[in-house]
């Protein structure tokens, strides 16, 4: 219960969602968050090191 | 009598050369990977098979109690919130897939076949949410039902993809696309085997004029 009142304290779900709206763009801040970390995520793979990559032999 | 040239001629015989010229186990089930699949970018098309798996496997639990035990029990909750989250991971690895693949443009080599199945998955899957939202049995449901009946039935499918239908939104939700996306992902998965991992735009060049 009370990590239900924690969660709901930060993130009140029981209320209408908040939405950035400019000209024809209508997008809730959830789903910016989630596309913001899609991107996060992708730029991240294509610069982290994969691990044994120096290591390892391939085919060509 | 039968003779050997009608064996070789017979369905089954042209079906089992033609699949193992086209995929020998080798190729199905590889020991290895060129060079350049060491690298993150490649971990999105396994992790999105990974969150799929995940959905039908939860997604058949949900089946067998149903929607009473989901809505009112602690273990029915915690099974729900794994059936959305892993949709949300699946949903998140398959654009990131998406993204890496575009600007690898993955369609070279005769791989045309590999990215339209793709393609077809990711519009499928899309379905499976929507009716996986509206087949929850709550007021979410409901309000996402009426809110998105408009949307569909200007696009003329509405007469035959009701959304205020709980029962037909049910079962293409739990039989028709999830048929959909596993054979369509198998059928991705296959073809990536078949042509392999798509060389960097480098290799591809060194590997023509070497």
């Amino acid at each position: 219960m009370y990590f239900e009142t924690l969660v709901g304290a930060v993130f009140p779900l029981t209320h209408p969602g908040h939405y950035f709206h400019w000209h024809f763009i209508n997008v809730s801040y959830g789903n910016i968050v989630v596309i913001v970390l899609m991107v996060v995520a992708f730029v991240a793979a294509l610069v982290a090191p994969f691990p044994g990559r120096g290591r390892r032999g391939g085919h060509r | 009598m039968t003779t050997q040239h009608d064996i070789s001629r017979q369905w089954t015989t042209r079906a089992r050369h033609g699949l193992l010229s086209a995929l020998p186990a080798d190729k199905l089930l590889p020991d290895g990977q060129p060079t350049y699949v060491a690298s993150w970018i490649y971990v999105f098309g396994v992790a999105t098979v990974s969150a799929l798996v995940m959905v039908i496997a939860t997604g058949c639990v949900l089946a067998i109690y149903g929607p009473t035990w989901w809505h009112v029990s602690s273990i029915g909750h915690f099974v729900n919130s794994l059936h959305l989250w892993s949709v949300e991971v699946f949903f998140f690895a398959m654009i990131v897939h998406l993204w890496g693949k575009f600007f690898m443009a993955a369609w070279r080599g005769g791989r045309a076949l590999t990215w339209m199945t793709g393609g077809v998955t990711f519009l499928t899957s899309i379905g499976a949410g929507l009716t996986g939202y509206v087949s929850q049995t709550n007021f979410d449901a409901q309000w996402i039902a009426t809110q998105a009946k408009d949307g569909i039935n200007s696009t003329g499918i509405g007469s035959v993809f009701n959304l205020l239908d709980l029962g037909q939104m049910l079962m293409w939700h739990i039989v028709l696309l999830p048929l959909a996306a596993v054979a369509l992902t198998g059928l991705h998965v296959l073809m990536v085997r078949v042509k392999g991992v798509v060389p960097p735009f480098a290799t591809e060049t060194e590997h023509h004029h070497g």
